[in-house]
């Protein structure tokens, strides 16, 4: 098997949490969109690894599983304090700062 | 190459010991127990300026991926100056704003390692982690005002914005280490030049995918849609930190990855870059004249300021490459001197920051209105200003490289910004308060001292720039 | 040592800006006085040492210090008294001190911070003019340049708690934005095309050159500069602010509105003479433009009734004269025409001033009249400066307009010369006509009866008044041509300072005699009509009150004669200018533009700000939105 169908799979993926992204009003679900994007790159990481066949790839993977874990955490605690002052969950709803 | 010292990493080892100390004073505090937590930031800090001193013109390098050399020390400077005067002006608002001192510290300090680090890195990983790691402290930092929901909504949304750009930043350093089998500047750039590669559409969407994410961190139009809301719902010091230092750090990690490792495809993102500084200009000008908001005002002006920057990296010559770093010097002082005075102004339950909050306030605060004047004065370019010697340098430079369609864009914006900034100066001198006088806190000595010595950094810089312009040069000349 | 000259004035800012508001009155103006005195003094000693020195050599350079460096460009801070700006430090520093001790009791019954204000920005701007005029290359006359425009602006909103004061302190400050934008592109294209900033560098480099047949660069950037001076000195299109910028404090206008910041652009055109007179064509617009901004601002001060007014209209004309001889290339008679008007409009202003003061506030001319007896020492002041402007033999006016005329007569220019005889009949004109309703018949109908006692100017005042009024007669002897046995000094100490002068013809003495003739009687003329029109039928006015009969029907016969006159010459000149110079183009088209721009700017703020929704999905799309536009353009290129 070639490079090509996990690069086609890794940007389909990422096309895939893009979409989310856009067209979600839950912020929870805009959130699981970018973990999918983010995810979508550490295939690909580790696809031009085997294909280069040098490790860095492998290490940078494991690097950003870890940042985007302490990411989307970080993400989840700032929706749950929005939740709580707010009192909502819907990104529209948010538009206090504007103009 | 590969040695592994680390003289290189010293500046923001210093930086994170102290962010450290920090933590644990807040863990061991008692209840009531003041702590001059901010103290051992300054320390922290002032340690990493010296050891910047001593590594000046060294050209050290860590594990390959931390770099020392002159340009990454000059930002280093820069961003111990911001780290500074944060810290010196922040003492008042937590007073103030009863915020938890430790974790604010922490985070602050946090922050400043990532940035240095961001700075410094020569490597595409370690620029991802260091742009993590200073995001993630800045998100909190926004919305660290946990009751507000205006700060909260701002953490929010640039929080939400923030990963989503990362993933597009870091589908392009994907893109970029499986083209040239590495993910180190110097071997990307080596590659790049061996191999003539500008036919490959892919290396194309690395280098696309690099630029939204640099553009997003440095509010360059379209990305900037975060920047107006994030900086007016951020306490104001916190807008004034994150709209120099990151701004630092990001346009600091850019020049890096596209004046060295990408300088092969100038002619690729040259013309885009071009695009991005026009527009920047021209919407945080335009925009910035519409606003009520003394402090979105300042943030759309802070996105107009990045596309001065980003014609520096356009013209890329000798002398732009120097204005970017000199550039970057005069608004990180200018500009967290004025985010500084609206923070002292801003009491507990109202943060005074409407324009017209600020009608009278010579009568009031003189020593504050003038020196919101200098600052605004030097913003706009005035001289004698540090403003007006870095716009100078960043005009100068495109006419020199032949970009006259963005000199004329950019002396066109900052005659119209300077109306938007002279309405401030107008409110504060030329109009008496209708109404009761705005609730404002007792100015603490502190903050008074970071202003003064910001106004007396604004007007040196402005009437003897040659020395730093010097060491401005000479970083470039270590690494382009 | 030159650089002390610049230094007092804002050693005084800063004093007053700091302590201003705890000395008493007396401190605050004392100083800013004396740092003027001194600013003076030193800049005295400077010129009798640039005197003394052989003509060649006749430049002193201080360089202060390397301002920017880097790579092969370096500029250095260099302070340069030459025989230009020799002249102009003696008139900032001299008729800047006069100004500052006449405010002193002018400004009196201002509270004590408001009094040290407004002697801080007075400092800083005499600070800040002499830099304009001292500095040695583009850039350090270009800190000058701003910081006079910014001093300009605090000080006509000085009394911002008028609204229509803060209304034109911005007016004033975006019109000079306008100008100021031009005059950095012309600056930066010069710069490029040369490499330098310095004003001799540059010079050095453009002389060898040929003039520019076609409008080529040094045109273009010529035009450039030209329009930044238009914005500063207030000539067409760009002339706009100044009226408005009455709204100021009286010394202020006196100072800056007449005497110095707004003959910046013409000292600019005089420090850059070189470059201009390579550039033919823009010599050409210049002077066109120069001419009929004089003769429009002539028409409309005819028809205003504001004392300010009429003087801010006459100062936009007579800044028209020193343009259309800086067209003509006769540098150093605009330099003369400068010289002289800032000693008789800051004089002018300043006696209008002393009467606003007595009226305490009233500028309305059709309130005054019969103020000769109560203030006598205004009125000679006042109807010697009016002398002087009207260009009466003798006075300085005289030498000076009679200099500008002559040379645009020699350089065969009849239309613009019959342009400038024209505008020097209406300068006579509504000079007297001032001079008659404020001073002469009888106290009308205001806001202060009749019958109440007026003060004259208090001694600080009428002290700088007198001053002035000597200057105002002698000042122009130091350029007293040859056709009149004179030597004309001005012109030959001025001359090294333009590089190349025009020999206009020391033989055609006896045109110049002649022109002179034409000129002193359009002068007497002038003022004869005024007399004609605002005396004569004022008296007859009060003599039909007092009787109903008796010479009625000569009077009638008279009355009649004036209306034709009055149907034929004024009111048809009365139409031109109200309906259709001053409210039709200076209103509508002018404003409009300027207003215009405003109105873009603002209404596309507002159409983007709608972008900005408040909504982070809408912001996702819009980052996205980038991402594609970028993508796009790299893979379908």
């Amino acid at each position: 098997m070639g490079l090509q169908p996990f690069l086609v799979l890794s940007s389909a993926l990422f096309c895939i949490g893009l979409f989310g992204v856009i067209t979600r009003r839950n912020t929870i679900g805009i959130l699981l969109g970018i973990e999918l994007m983010l995810n979508s790159v550490n295939i690909n990481l580790v696809a031009f690894s085997r294909f280069n066949g040098s490790v860095a790839g492998m290490v940078f993977t494991v690097f950003t599983i870890s940042i985007t874990v302490a990411e989307m955490a970080l993400g989840l605690a700032i929706v749950i304090l929005l939740f709580r002052v707010r009192r909502t969950a819907m990104a529209d709803h948010l538009d206090l700062l504007k103009g | 190459m590969f040695n592994s010292s680390f003289d290189a990493v010293v500046p923001m080892l210093c930086v994170t010991l102290a962010a450290l100390a920090a933590m644990g004073a807040e863990a061991f505090r008692a209840r009531d127990e003041k702590m001059p937590i901010g103290g051992l930031g300054i320390i922290g800090l002032v340690g990493a300026g010296v050891a910047c001193a001593l590594l000046w013109n060294r050209n050290t390098s860590s594990f390959g991926v931390i770099v020392a050399d002159n340009f990454g020390l000059f930002v280093t400077m820069v961003l111990v100056i911001v780290g500074i005067l944060t810290i010196m002006f922040s003492s008042q608002v937590l007073e103030v704003d009863n915020l938890p001192r430790g974790e604010y510290y922490a985070l602050l300090l946090f922050g400043i390692a990532g940035m240095m680090m961001m700075a410094t890195a020569n490597d595409l990983l370690v620029v991802f982690i260091s742009l993590e790691i200073l995001s993630l402290a800045v998100y909190v930092l926004t919305g660290i005002r946990r009751d507000d929901p205006r700060s909260t909504e701002a953490a929010f949304k640039y929080f939400l914005l923030g990963a989503f750009s990362s993933a597009f930043f870091l589908y392009g350093i994907a893109f970029t280490y499986g083209l040239t089998g590495s993910t180190r500047l110097d071997r990307i750039g080596a590659f790049l030049a061996a191999q003539s590669m500008s036919d490959n559409p892919l290396i194309l969407v690395a280098l696309g995918l690099l630029l939204v994410g640099f553009a997003f961190k440095i509010s360059a139009v379209p990305f900037h849609m975060w920047t107006p809301d994030a900086y007016e719902g951020a306490p104001a010091i916190v807008t004034g930190f994150m709209s120099t230092g990151v701004k630092a750090a990001a346009f600091a990690a850019f020049a890096r990855v596209f004046l060295s490792a990408f300088e092969p495809f100038s002619q690729q993102w040259v013309p885009v870059i071009w695009v991005l500084a026009a527009a920047t200009m021209i919407l945080g000008t335009v925009v910035g004249v519409a606003q009520s908001n003394l402090k979105r005002m300042l943030a759309y002006s802070s996105i107009a300021h990045g596309g001065y920057l980003l014609v520096g990296l356009v013209a890329a010559n000798q002398i732009g490459k120097a204005a970017i770093l000199f550039y970057l010097l005069a608004y990180a002082i200018t500009n967290l001197a004025a985010f500084g005075v609206i923070a002292m102004l801003a009491s507990s339950n109202d943060e005074n920051e409407e324009l017209r909050d600020y009608k009278g306030l010579w009568h009031t605060h003189p020593a504050l209105a003038a020196m919101m004047t200098v600052c605004l004065l030097s913003l706009g370019g005035l001289p004698p200003t540090v403003g007006f010697v870095g716009k100078w340098y960043i005009f100068s430079a495109a006419v020199s490289s032949g970009y006259y369609g963005l000199a004329v864009i950019g002396m066109l914006t900052s005659v119209v910004s300077v109306f938007f900034y002279l309405r401030v100066v107008v409110m504060m001198y030329m109009s008496e308060r209708e109404g009761p006088e705005p609730v404002r806190p007792r100015i603490a000595r502190m903050g008074m001292v970071a202003l003064t010595l910001s106004v007396i950094l604004i007007f040196y810089l402005g009437i003897l720039p040659t020395r730093v312009l010097d060491y401005a040069a000479e970083s470039i000349a270590t690494i382009f | 040592m030159l650089a002390l000259i610049p230094l007092f004035p804002l050693l005084g800012f800063l004093f007053n800006a700091s302590f201003g508001r705890r000395v008493p009155k007396t401190v605050s103006g004392g100083v800013a006085s004396l740092v003027m005195l001194a600013s003076f003094a030193v800049a005295a000693m400077s010129v009798w040492q640039l005197a003394g020195l052989p003509v060649e050599e006749r430049v002193i350079d201080q360089t202060l210090y390397t301002w920017i460096a880097s790579g092969d460009f370096v500029l250095d801070l260099t302070l340069r008294l030459d025989p230009l700006s020799a002249v102009m430090i003696l008139v900032i520093t001299g008729i800047g001190s006069l100004i500052h001790i006449y405010s002193t009791a002018y400004m009196h019954d201002e509270p004590d911070s408001e009094y040290a204000r407004y002697f801080s920005y007075l400092n800083l701007f005499a600070a800040f003019m002499l830099v304009l005029v001292l500095g040695a290359s583009f850039l350090v006359l270009f800190v000058g340049w701003e910081g006079v425009g910014l001093c300009s602006y605090l000080l006509i909103g000085f009394w911002f708690k008028k609204k229509s004061a803060s209304d034109a302190g911005k007016k004033a400050f975006v019109v000079n934005r306008i100008g100021d934008y031009a005059f950095i592109l012309g600056t930066l294209l010069l710069f490029t095309h040369f490499g330098t900033l310095d004003f001799r560098q540059l010079a050095d480099a453009v002389a060898p050159l040929p003039p520019e047949a076609t409008f080529g660069t040094l045109s273009i950037a010529t035009l450039l500069l030209f329009i930044g001076a238009t914005g500063k000195s207030a000539q067409i299109p760009l002339y706009v602010w100044l009226p408005d910028a009455m709204e100021g404090p009286t010394p202020v206008s006196a100072l800056i509105h007449a005497a110095t910041m707004v003959t910046a652009g013409v000292y600019m055109i005089g420090r850059t003479a070189v470059v201009f007179t390579h550039a033919p064509d823009t010599m050409l617009i210049v002077a066109i433009i120069g001419a009929l901004t004089a003769l429009m601002a002539g028409t409309i001060g005819l028809v205003q009734n504001d004392i300010k007014r009429v003087l801010a209209y006459s100062t936009v004309s007579q800044l028209g004269f020193m343009f259309l001889a800086m067209g003509m290339g006769a540098f150093g008679a605009g330099i003369f025409h400068l010289y002289t008007h800032a000693f008789f409009k800051a004089l002018l202003f300043l006696g209008s001033g002393a009467v606003i003061h007595a009226l305490h506030g009233e500028q309305d001319i059709r309130n005054m009249g019969g103020l000769k007896k109560q203030l006598p020492v205004t009125y000679w002041t006042f109807l010697i400066g009016s002398l002087a402007i009207a260009g009466v033999p003798f006075l300085s006016g005289f030498f000076s307009k009679d200099e500008i005329l002559f040379e645009t007569f020699a350089h065969g220019h009849w239309i613009l010369w019959g342009i400038g005889a024209l505008t020097s009949l209406l300068t006579a004109t509504y000079m007297f006509r001032l001079v008659f309703l404020t001073f002469h018949g009888e106290r009308r109908e205001g806001a202060i009866a009749s019958g109440s006692h007026l003060h004259d100017a208090p001694p600080a005042m009428a002290f700088v008044l007198i001053v002035l009024a000597i200057g105002s007669v002698l000042a122009g002897y130091v350029g007293v041509p040859h056709a009149l046995g004179g030597s004309n000094l001005l012109g030959a100490w001025l001359e090294p300072a333009f590089g190349i002068m025009p020999a206009a013809g020391e033989e055609e003495a006896g045109l110049e005699l002649m022109l002179m003739a034409v000129s002193s009687t359009i002068a007497l003329v002038g003022i004869g009509l005024a007399a004609f029109i605002w005396l004569k039928r004022r008296e007859i006015a009060d003599s039909m009150a007092r009787s109903f009969s008796g010479l009625y029907n000569l009077l009638l016969n008279k009355y009649y004669v004036d209306e034709i006159y009055d149907a034929a010459i004024v009111r048809p000149t009365v139409v031109l200018s109200t309906d259709v110079l001053w409210r039709g183009f200076d209103v509508r088209v002018v404003d409009a533009a300027v207003n215009g721009a405003g109105t873009i700017v603002g209404a596309s703020a507002s159409m983007l700000r709608r972008l900005q929704t408040g909504s982070v999905r809408a912001y996702a799309s819009s980052l996205f939105v980038g991402v594609v536009l970028i993508l796009g353009y790299y893979l379908w290129r």
